[in-house]
């Protein structure tokens, strides 16, 4: 049989026409489209307002003149900012540790078999899935001098005799905001790093043990070094979050007592929105963002190392 | 030194019984292999000489010691995995070294068994790479290097050959044997592949669902397969089986089905008086059958008809319709044939085994 | 693994692992002790006698009642509800459609967008909210829910994005080209065969993206003002405090009735949320 005899013409084949959404680059286009909108109205367009801002001397209602660095001189010499800078710093360092550590402990303790285990892990994520305003209440009330049950718990175990005046005193009110942030935080860095170590093949852990390495030497020499790389992306969230905090120390001290545990967010919150002085405002906030830039760099400097891999 | 006791070795999984009752001696310097198929016990039965499990009842003993409640690392043991099990993150001198750095061996001491197992293992030039940048063959010598560095009493291998390509696996094999020829050490190697067991093992253990069905040398367990499960399992293409029922006539023994009849020699009737009017699995290697000629008149003899015929050069594979029975001849590269011809197959009579059709053991 | 006698793993597992739990759940257990405790009891100093904290054996609805009669806690709850709705919405659209861009096509600065818009995620509100105020009434947006459901999917389009980018490339190009093989346009074997495919993605995203709304807070701090406008953390949050006086009854009635809605749904969306998370922090 012949070939041409076989041949079989396609009925009403479709003509070529010019289908613009069959190139890939107007494609792209129109799917990025509402996105790069979106972002660019409302995060381009405001941080680039909040520079101009920064620059004058706006308030409520009154628009201001470019008056230059002055405001950055003004909270720089406020004593209430430099407090802010240094909550902010020792407030993220402190928690970042604990959570680091409190969660890796978890996250390890979650590694295993046990029954229950889903039931656990949904439990677990509570802290971080339920509005943080209104679980930050609750600790509030927890931690609330007159009626707190921590000291009724403390006074019942013999511990102490007086109260602890948690929330009015501005070292025992730091550590309070740091104890809550540390609560929300725990599950996340416990799930996240329970996914990291669920990607180490358990046969080098199994290898090590024959090879002679105790438990924490395990731990020490392979665990840690394998699970580097989820740590860090971890962390770097963490920290950026944790650096902008905003919502435990509102609901918790508003910022007091006497201004001592002001953040970077509150204290440009109180200023700028507070007693209306906008600009300074805009100032206050904007100071985060060296801080911020040069992590997000940092993340993106490791990422590309990694992949490059 | 290294002589290894297994006695009433016992697993449950819940209520699983994955190992019944394994009782073994492995002398020093002995390579013993497990076999069988997945699921049968063999790894787990690994991991519990390794201390990577817990053994539900019975005892281990490493040189005379019990060994139960040992940690792996106490245990003076050495493993090599399945996938190798290299610490990405270290380059195979470290990934060497590491064990003999957890039991603080001296700088010095160290370097030397790590040059001298890079050595004899051919990856000396590999000491400072990674390995993800190592090929499978480079991984499993890293990985085998490891264990070597250790001079433990036992090596244990968890089918450490089945991630190679079969080019590989075949030159691995030599390699292997050639090494344990010359370390001496006593080697436990599990492995799913009858080739490797036959070829690698002093002494083979089969299991099968957590039973060990025989234990000895590979050409024993060959030629006396104790039951069907060790005969078909052993050897490649596997053993022929006919069901047949045995009948006596005229002071013979014949053992027929639909497809044959066949009288057995003397030797086997003998055995199988007793079994007459019963049906029974007779079982015959493929290269225990040829074409007939007329030297063969006397051997047992039967009718096939040829379906496929598979030409590899050195041999010729017959597949055969017997009646309804498929059988599977290896003969002769001279031989010729060509489907759908009708011949007359010859048994060698002294290879002709017989399994009782319910235990399946070997009569 | 063998590892050593018995009492290791009570002391080394059962007893964290319970103080983690009991450290975890239990403001929320006190959440709900004090929601239904009588005034009476609540305003009890710490150290005074027969005081037992933990229990109370006449549980009262009176808090709940006034949360919804004298407050305006069920537009809170409505407007919350919405909000988020919408903005997960949005955000998922957007989010579904840059994703796919950005892992399936190739075209010009590819590179760089999705450099920009993982950037996008790291400034955060509290950045940006007093230039956004501003604009905010400059659009007449402020006091409205457009406000937030317009602002919201800032910080929750970089996270969606991210997340389907990564289950869009799990999917073989082998099924695309198929598709077109077949007779499907790009734009068909997009929304027939691969967004599909992705759909435990967008279930993730989703999950996330609705817990992440309703746990926003400084925008509709700042952008709304009248008192049914409210988000339930913002009504909250300043509709039971006069002045120096916490009603600590109904504030906490409010927190826990606040947080059943994203508890109840995150349930049955636990596996996908847990992906999703994982999936940030590994892809």
């Amino acid at each position: 049989m012949a070939i041409a005899e076989t041949q079989v013409y396609m009925p009403g084949a479709p003509r070529p026409r010019f289908r613009l959404l069959e190139d890939e680059r107007w494609l792209a286009f129109v799917l990025l489209v509402p996105t790069l909108a979106l972002l660019g109205l409302f995060i381009a367009y405001p941080f680039v307002r909040g520079i101009l801002l920064s620059v004058t001397n706006s308030r409520v209602g009154v628009p201001g003149e470019f008056v230059g660095l002055a405001n950055f001189y003004k909270i720089f010499n406020d004593g209430i900012f430099r407090t802010s800078v240094y909550n902010t710093f020792l407030y993220t360092g402190v928690t970042t540790i604990f959570k680091l550590a409190l969660g890796l402990w978890l996250a390890m303790l979650l590694n295993r078999n046990f029954r229950g285990k889903a039931f656990t892990r949904a439990f677990i994520l509570l802290p971080f899935i339920i509005p943080t305003v209104l679980s930050t209440f609750a600790w509030k009330w927890m931690f609330d001098p007159t009626f707190s049950v921590l000291n009724w718990l403390l006074y019942h175990l013999g511990l102490i005799t007086g109260r602890i005046n948690w929330l009015g005193d501005p070292d025992l009110a730091m550590i309070s905001i740091i104890i809550v942030n540390i609560w929300r935080g725990v599950p996340f860095y416990a799930i996240s790093l329970l996914a990291g170590l669920q990607t180490i093949s358990p046969e080098l852990g199994e290898a090590a043990a024959i090879d002679g390495a105790r438990p924490w030497q395990r731990f020490w020499y392979i665990t840690w070094p394998l699970l580097l790389p989820v740590t860090m992306v971890v962390v770097l969230f963490s920290v950026i979050q944790t650096f902008a905090d905003f919502q435990i120390v509102y609901v918790m001290t508003g910022g007091g007592p006497a201004n001592a545990t002001h953040l970077f967010a509150t204290y440009a919150y109180q200023i700028g929105i507070g007693t209306g002085l906008l600009s300074e405002g805009a100032a206050i906030s904007l100071a985060m963002f060296p801080i911020l830039f040069l992590v997000v760099i940092i993340q993106l400097l490791y990422i590309r190392r990694v992949e490059v891999r | 030194m290294g002589q290894v006791v297994l006695k009433g070795i016992n697993k449950f999984y819940d209520s699983v019984h994955a190992v019944k009752n394994v009782n073994l001696q492995i002398r020093d310097k002995e390579f013993v292999v497990f076999v069988g198929p997945s699921g049968c016990g063999k790894t787990t039965t690994l991991r519990m000489i390794a201390g990577l499990e817990a053994i539900s009842s019975g005892d281990i003993s490493i040189d005379g010691n019990v060994v139960n409640q040992l940690a792996p690392m106490d245990r003076d043991i050495a493993m090599v995995f399945q996938n190798y099990a290299l610490y990405p993150h270290m380059n195979v001198y470290d990934n060497m070294a590491f064990g003999l750095k957890m039991r603080k061996f001296a700088r010095g001491e160290i370097d030397q068994r790590v040059r001298e197992a890079a050595d004899i293992l051919g990856i000396g030039e590999l000491l400072r790479r990674k390995p993800r940048q190592l090929s499978g063959g480079q991984r499993q010598r890293v990985a085998l290097g490891r264990a070597i560095v250790r001079h433990p009493r036992v090596f244990l291998f968890d089918e450490p050959l089945s991630n190679l390509d079969a080019k590989l696996r075949v030159q691995m094999r030599v390699e292997l044997k050639k090494l344990h020829l010359r370390l001496g050490t006593t080697a436990i190697y599990v492995t799913h592949d009858q080739v490797e067991a036959m070829t690698l093992g002093d002494r083979v253990v089969v299991m099968k669902d957590g039973v060990v069905q025989q234990v000895g040398e590979p050409l024993e367990l060959y030629h006396q397969p104790a039951n069907k499960f060790v005969a078909g399992f052993l050897g490649s293409p596997a053993m022929n089986f006919a069901r047949v029922t045995l009948t006596e006539t005229n002071g013979s023994v014949v053992a027929e089905n639909s497809g044959l009849r066949i009288t057995l020699p003397n030797e086997a009737a003998q055995r199988l008086r007793g079994h007459v009017g019963r049906k029974v699995t007779l079982g015959v290697r493929p290269e225990d059958l040829t074409v007939a000629d007329t030297a063969d008149l006397h051997h047992p003899c039967f009718d096939a008809v040829i379906e496929v015929v598979e030409q590899l050069g050195s041999e010729i594979l017959l597949d055969m319709k017997v009646g309804e029975n498929a059988m599977v001849a290896c003969v002769d590269p001279a031989v010729r044939v060509r489907v759908r011809d009708k011949l007359r197959i010859a048994m060698r009579p002294s290879r002709i085994h017989v399994f009782d059709a319910e235990t399946e053991a070997a009569i | 693994m063998i590892e050593g006698a018995r009492w290791r793993t009570w002391v080394f597992f059962y007893g964290p692992m319970a103080l983690f739990l009991l450290f975890l759940l239990f403001p929320f257990y006190w959440m709900v002790i004090t929601s239904v405790r009588p005034d009476g009891e609540l305003y009890r100093p710490w150290n005074s006698i027969n005081y037992n904290p933990f229990w109370t054996w006449k549980p009262t609805w009176d808090h709940i009642r006034y949360l919804f009669e004298e407050t305006l806690f069920a537009s809170w709850l409505w407007n919350t509800t919405f909000i988020a709705i919408v903005s997960t919405a949005i955000s998922l659209v957007c989010g579904v459609f840059a994703g796919y861009a950005l892992s399936r096509l190739n075209f010009p600065f590819a590179g760089s967008l999705g450099t920009g818009i993982f950037v996008t995620y790291l400034v955060p509100q509290t950045l940006l909210f007093i230039p956004l105020a501003e604009i905010i009434r400059n659009y007449r947006l402020g006091d409205t829910p457009w406000s937030l459901i317009l602002t919201y999917p800032t910080f929750l389009i970089p996270f969606c994005t991210w997340l389907m980018m990564g289950y869009f490339k799990a999917v073989p190009r082998e099924l695309e080209e198929c598709a077109r093989i077949d007779g499907a346009s790009r734009w068909q074997a997009m929304l027939y065969i691969v967004i599909p495919v992705a759909i435990p993605g967008i279930l993730s995203a989703g999950i996330f993206a609705f817990t992440l709304s309703w746990n926003e807070f400084i925008y509709a701090l700042v952008f709304l003002s009248s008192p049914e406008q409210k988000t339930v953390p913002v009504g909250v949050t300043s509709e039971l405090i006069r002045g120096d006086v916490f009603f600590w009854g109904p504030l906490m009635a409010g927190a826990l009735l606040g947080s059943i809605p994203v508890a109840v749904a995150y349930s049955f969306f636990v596996e996908h949320y847990v992906a999703g998370l994982t999936g940030s922090v590994k892809g």
